[in-house]
């Protein structure tokens, strides 16, 4: 049977259309997700030269980063005319080039990375792209799945294949059980706290260990989803149970006989015992506890229990200097406990965190509770069913009982293309991917955190250990 | 794409760590429907005040940096987001190649596409020419990309690696979906023995 193979080893070869002498190689593209943002300029390309979509049906279309959050019971309204040029423009190109396309008032609409799992259309072994970095999202299905950029886009349509290197494999290994009131999402922080946001630069990092099998498939995307923010092209976990479980049934997932050897093969999807990684990165899920980040990278996340650290704490002179600009950005001053943080903004949803988990993890946290005075929380799920099953389930009035801003479906806050955004200087806890300059808003202020710990800081109205909350025995 | 063969230039300087996408072009520009006239808004909130007024301390509004066609920077630069609006507001500014220890994967990627070289180096020829580039209009710096070469002002050399294809398709202002186009066999072939194959893939 040859040498043991990673994961990552076996759909890259079953992917393989060429390979030059370079190592430049030709792949098949599964599956191809599309938005509004990243694409109008490859359909432009496409038109230019005459060419068509080679694989519609491989093709998912779906706006999601200017789409208004608020009430649709009386149609939607894109009011910013740039935002609303673009999703036409999305709307004209499926049209034309015949790709599918939810549109924003079919209930499947939502973020297309909550939307591909959802519906079937991410599956294990498959390779997934899409204009949008947080693709690595799919990965949480043993899928092989990264963000590319405009050129790409328009090469997979195109085309239906990619020219790539192979990256370098990496493993992060997460041994041992994740305790209470510890979340994907800190681990996930944790682990580029630790790494560093270029630690997995060149990189597919393959996610292993019990902590990371014992996680829900929700929760294996958020690790994925993020595994981005570590610079890593991709996260990959391996096929189990849980995953095939997952997709079983959806509406685009295979079905009947199809479906049967689909998953005789998918069960195969793990990496071999020997298989050698080009770097292993171990981690100790019981040391960790509730993360934030502090700063403007996400590799700024600490321990909720740590106070804002100071430039001399910098491991190097470029560091430093970062530290002093973040602190001055932030309007934070070193040594400052981090539960000491006020926040007046909260926002729950995006694609780390917009699932139907994550909801239900924040509204345990929230019901009962007032939210604090002066605060607005807006909780904005990540799609259209994700949205009617919470319904269904109650968690919309948990949160309005507790004065959260209930919201319609889309990227909303976690970016703010939308009318969604932070004033300047406004600070947030968000259960979003980025906290950049700039990216909730003009000089708004970005703390990282999962949905427990965003419903916390909305009733205490300041970064909380949401294990507080645990011990009160909600 | 515009072919990249030689570059003579300012080289301006930006020490500062992990200039995320975000930075280089701010979600507000992402929403054209073109690919042109981003370069008046490169690195917008760090370049203008809210008001539209430049901020003087930064970089490339100062005199000598102004017609700056190389960005000398420091680690991680272009992490973030997928948007091909990061190099198409640097190549529209006028800026055609970037030199830094290292590169977010997808930015990398995305420069290529764009006739931007980015060149990785060990950090001591970084500082090296950070320290050159801080020294203004005065010191150009010429990437030469057919011999892989960075001269100094002061003369030195650097040598610099590049993928074998990547360079050919700069140098050739190659377009990959056509060279990809020409292997329409090879796809067509992989395509009809993966689907018997893999079935389940089909849609």
């Amino acid at each position: 049977m040859g040498n043991p193979r990673t994961l990552f080893d076996k759909i890259w070869d079953n992917h393989l259309v060429e390979t030059q002498d370079d190592g430049t190689s030709l792949i098949f593209i599964d599956r191809h997700m599309v938005h509004e943002v990243t694409s109008p300029q490859a359909f432009e390309g496409l038109r230019m030269s005459g060419r068509k979509v080679r694989h519609p049906e491989l093709t998912l279309a779906v706006a999601d980063h200017n789409v208004p959050t608020s009430d649709r019971t009386n149609g939607i309204v894109i009011t910013n005319e740039e935002s609303r040029v673009q999703v036409e423009a999305l709307e004209a190109n499926v049209k034309e080039f015949d790709v599918p396309y939810f549109a924003m008032d079919d209930i499947r609409q939502g973020v297309v990375h909550i939307v591909g799992p959802e519906q079937g259309f991410t599956l294990p072994g498959a390779t997934i792209v899409c204009g949008d970095s947080h693709t690595a999202t799919h990965g949480a299905f043993g899928s092989l799945a990264f963000g590319i950029g405009t050129s790409e886009v328009e090469h997979v349509l195109a085309t239906q294949t990619l020219l790539q290197k192979k990256s370098k494999n990496m493993e992060i290994r997460v041994e041992g059980a994740l305790p209470q009131g510890v979340t994907a999402k800190d681990l996930i922080m944790a682990i580029i706290g630790k790494i560093g946001t270029a630690g997995g630069t060149g990189c597919v990092v393959e996610f292993t260990g019990k902590a990371i099998m014992d996680l829900s498939m929700e929760g294996r995307m958020t690790v994925c989803n993020m595994a981005i923010e570590g610079g890593a092209r991709g996260g990959l976990i391996a096929v189990d149970q849980k995953t095939i479980d997952y997709v079983r049934g959806r509406p685009m997932a295979p079905k009947g006989a199809t479906w049967e050897a689909a998953q005789a093969y998918w069960s195969t999807l793990q990496s071999d015992e020997g298989a050698v990684y080009d770097e292993t990165i171990i981690i100790t899920a019981a040391d960790l506890v509730p993360y934030v980040t502090w700063g403007t990278s996400p590799e700024d996340a600490l321990p909720i229990t740590a106070n804002v650290p100071s430039p001399s704490d910098a491991p190097n002179e470029g560091k430093g200097v970062a530290i002093e600009r973040a602190l001055a950005y932030m309007g934070l001053e070193a040594g400052t406990p981090l539960t000491e943080i006020p926040v007046t903004r909260v926002f729950i949803g995006s694609c780390t965190n917009g699932r139907i988990e994550d909801l239900r993890a924040a509204a345990a946290v929230v019901e009962g509770r007032q939210v604090a005075e002066g605060m607005n929380a807006m909780v904005v799920p990540g799609s259209g069913l994700v949205k009617e099953i919470a319904e269904e389930e109650g968690l919309d009035k948990i949160f309005t009982a507790a004065g959260l801003d209930w919201r319609e479906a889309g990227c909303s806050m976690c970016l703010a293309m939308n009318d969604d955004r932070l004033a300047p200087g406004e600070r947030c806890a968000s259960t979003s991917n980025r906290n950049f300059e700039g990216r909730q808003g003009r000089d708004s202020r970005t703390h990282l955190v999962s949905p427990e710990m965003a419903a916390a800081a909305a009733i205490t109205g300041r970064l909380t250990d949401v294990r507080e909350f645990l011990k009160e025995g909600n | 794409m515009d072919k990249f063969t030689t570059l003579t230039g300012i080289a301006a300087p930006m020490p500062l760590i992990n200039i995320d996408t975000d930075m280089i072009i701010p979600k507000l520009f992402l929403k054209t429907i073109k690919r042109s006239g981003l370069g008046a808004n490169l690195f917008d909130e760090m370049r203008f005040n809210q008001d539209g007024s430049e901020k003087p301390e930064f970089i490339l509004n100062q005199d000598a940096y102004r017609k700056s066609q190389i960005i000398i920077a420091g680690d991680n630069f272009g992490c973030g987001s997928s948007r091909e609006h990061a190099p198409w507001a640097i190549a529209d500014f006028g800026i055609r190649c970037i030199i830094s220890t290292s590169f977010a994967d997808i930015f990398h990627n995305n420069c290529f596409k764009n006739g931007i070289l980015p060149i990785r180096l060990p950090k001591e020829d970084v500082d090296k020419l950070m320290d050159d580039a801080s020294r203004g209009s005065n010191a150009t710096i010429t990437i030469d990309l057919v011999n892989q070469e960075i001269k100094g002002p002061d003369g030195g050399t650097i040598k610099f690696d590049v993928d074998e294809f990547r360079k050919e398709c700069l140098l050739e202002g190659l377009d990959d979906v056509g060279l990809t186009l020409q292997k329409e066999e090879k796809i067509k072939s992989f395509e009809d023995s993966y689907s018997a194959s893999m079935p389940w893939m089909a849609r």
